[in-house]
């Protein structure tokens, strides 16, 4: 089915890739690339032009200006070859809830085109790797939610793309069935299957090997978690936990604070030097019942929000 | 003063148990998070609790009133947001409060005052004229909470308001729950999202229909057993490799672009480091960490609770 071994090199290579719809650009030359065996985040606010980067990768919209590669193929000018050459998840994938999970990677594999004795073995070797094996008799609608994840990449990897896209992949899902499906996903990317993933979920983004962010049709930020969390935020993050909670947020904001929000009891703060401040802010609390503060590490939230503002 | 008590609440559909036995007190002005995956039983419970579903077994009292034999006076008293929560999409977005005002009997002066000053705390002034079907999913859900908010209940009750929501429109909506917070509303949320509960004054987490511990958050995420570290290197997976060979090791997992380290004991990173260069592997930093929610959550779900 596929027709030439994927060439070598990264496996998704972008450059200057723009989107105008009318007046409106929505995605505005934007430069990244991923390696092959990457597990790469792709990260933005809804209307960020994210949907429309995917959907020009895929080959279903033509890009107004600029190029984009996928797996060495032009996406200008060989759209049509992209669809069946990678895999697709997302967490409302289709999958058919009357059929038995081998009905279903049947399906899905006539799809990709493929028959017979390679169906019948891919299909094994897909479920040998998610681990159900067991359950190819089953009804899908009766599995737990974590196992019709794992169900639907199963589908995803039948035709053996060497890049998936999966779109949130484990939300909602346990936090052990989680664990385990990235387990899945971390094997995949050491065998150079290259995952894009996008998500809403700072959980997800932080177990990507790399992140990028766009804002209006922008790359804003790009890089390992650790490093966009080291290297990317402005401020600081200074936790106060205070008895009056409302008149600390309020001296705060007449400091000249603007970023301040509740969480739970105590109050987060973020601004630049904040370290050199703190003498300064515990006069300034006293009258709130101060009962102690300190500097944290900024979460990938903070950092994302920081960064869009 | 408790606003909200359930004991052994317990709902059964046919042979599955939807809800075991939930006991659950709420203070009131509190924020209390049920955290759990899809099916464990959160918006069940959310149902039994704002009197739209009998339960099976035990009872619970609402504001004051049975939620079994007061109903109606159970709905008055608390504002529901359902996760399919309906607006009408044809309707703007003045209308659809217009519209919740009359169910719950806000009339004139009174409603036009709630209804600006519901769209100011929304943040929805520029939008009012729009049909609530053309909102974004952010603003739809701060629409439904205003609708929700219409008749000024003490006590709310949210059922997932954050899903599908992006990072931006979610802490917009957290800004506003504090701010209720700090006006005195108790609040139940559910959400299947860890990080949302370290906004909670406590949280509970829910399992197979099971609330297998409710605590702080901080409090919670000590029981993760052991000491947690975090590696950085290029080569995770021969980090991964070598990580049980250090002593007192418990258990370590690939995490992005680091591995997590749990030990037995708290050993100086330095140790740490040296262990892993020892063998040939190049480190970029090796960083005491704090477990998070999720840590324990695993760690509960696979201890049997007492």
């Amino acid at each position: 089915m596929i027709d030439s071994p994927a060439p070598a090199g990264p496996a998704i290579i972008v450059a200057g890739l723009t989107k105008r719809f009318g007046h409106f650009t929505a995605v505005d030359a934007i430069d990244f690339s991923v390696q092959r065996g990457e597990i790469f985040g792709f990260l933005g606010p809804n209307g960020s032009g994210k949907t429309t980067t995917i959907r020009m990768l895929l080959g279903l919209l033509p890009p107004t200006a600029g190029a984009a590669h996928v797996l060495g193929i032009d996406v200008a000018r060989r759209a049509g070859q992209i669809a069946r050459r990678v895999g697709y998840m997302s967490q409302h994938f289709s999958l058919y809830p009357d059929l038995t999970v081998a009905e279903n990677l049947d399906f899905y594999g006539r799809a990709y085109g493929l028959r017979g004795r390679t169906l019948r073995r891919r299909r094994q070797e897909a479920l040998a790797r998610v681990g159900l094996e067991a359950q190819r008799r089953q009804i899908t609608a009766s599995l737990p939610g974590g196992w019709r994840q794992r169900l639907a990449l199963a589908a995803a990897i039948l035709h053996e793309p060497a890049l998936i896209f999966l779109d949130e992949p484990t939300a909602g899902v346990d936090p052990v069935s989680r664990r385990s499906f990235w387990r899945l996903l971390y094997d995949l990317a050491a065998e150079q299957t290259t995952l894009f993933v996008t998500t809403h979920y700072m959980d997800e983004a932080e177990q990507c090997h790399r992140l990028a962010f766009i804002h209006n049709g922008r790359l804003i930020a790009e890089g390992a978690p650790g490093q966009i969390k080291q290297t990317r935020m402005a401020g600081q993050v200074l936790e106060i936990r205070c008895e009056q909670p409302q008149a600390a947020m309020a001296a705060l904001r007449q400091a000249g604070l603007a970023d301040v929000a509740l969480y739970g009891r105590r109050i987060h703060a973020i601004a630049p030097d904040l370290d050199r401040r703190l003498p300064e802010l515990s006069a300034l609390l006293a009258p709130a019942g101060l009962r102690g503060m300190q500097i944290i590490p900024p979460s990938l939230e903070d950092v994302f929000i920081a960064n869009v503002q | 003063m408790s606003t909200l008590s359930a004991h052994h609440l317990s709902r059964r559909f046919g042979p599955v148990a939807a809800v075991t036995d939930l006991d659950l007190t709420l203070a009131g002005g509190e924020t209390f998070g049920l955290i759990g995956p899809d099916g464990a039983g959160k918006t069940t419970t959310l149902r039994m609790l704002a009197a739209v579903l009998r339960p099976t077994r035990g009872r619970a009292e609402v504001a004051g009133c049975d939620i079994v034999r007061q109903p109606e006076r159970v709905r008055r008293q608390i504002g529901y947001m359902p996760q399919q929560f309906s607006l009408y999409g044809d309707l703007s977005v003045l209308e659809n409060l217009q519209f919740f005002a009359d169910i719950f009997g806000v009339r004139g002066t009174a409603a036009r005052q709630r209804i600006d000053r519901l769209l100011q705390f929304a943040r929805l002034q520029s939008f009012i004229h729009r049909p609530a079907g053309q909102l974004s999913g952010g603003m739809k859900k701060k629409l439904a909470l205003a609708c929700a908010l219409i008749h000024q209940p003490p006590l709310l009750l949210l059922d997932e308001p954050t899903n599908g929501v992006d990072p931006i429109s979610r802490r917009e909506f957290w800004e506003i729950l504090g701010e209720l917070r700090l006006a005195g509303v108790t609040i139940l949320i559910t959400t299947p999202y860890m990080d949302e509960a370290e906004r909670c004054d406590r949280v509970g987490l829910m399992h197979q229909g099971r609330l297998i511990r409710q605590d702080a958050p901080a409090a919670l995420r000590q029981l993760a057993p052991g000491h947690m570290f975090a590696l950085y290197t290029p080569d995770l997976l021969a980090a991964a490799a070598l990580a049980p060979g250090l002593p007192g090791h418990l258990s370590h997992q690939i995490y992005g672009d680091r591995l997590h380290l749990f030990l037995a004991d708290p050993l100086p990173p330095q140790v740490i480091a040296a262990y892993f260069s020892g063998h040939g592997l190049r480190l970029r930093q090796v960083l005491p960490d704090t477990p998070r929610l999720e840590e324990a959550f695993i760690y509960l779900m696979s201890t049997p609770q007492p």
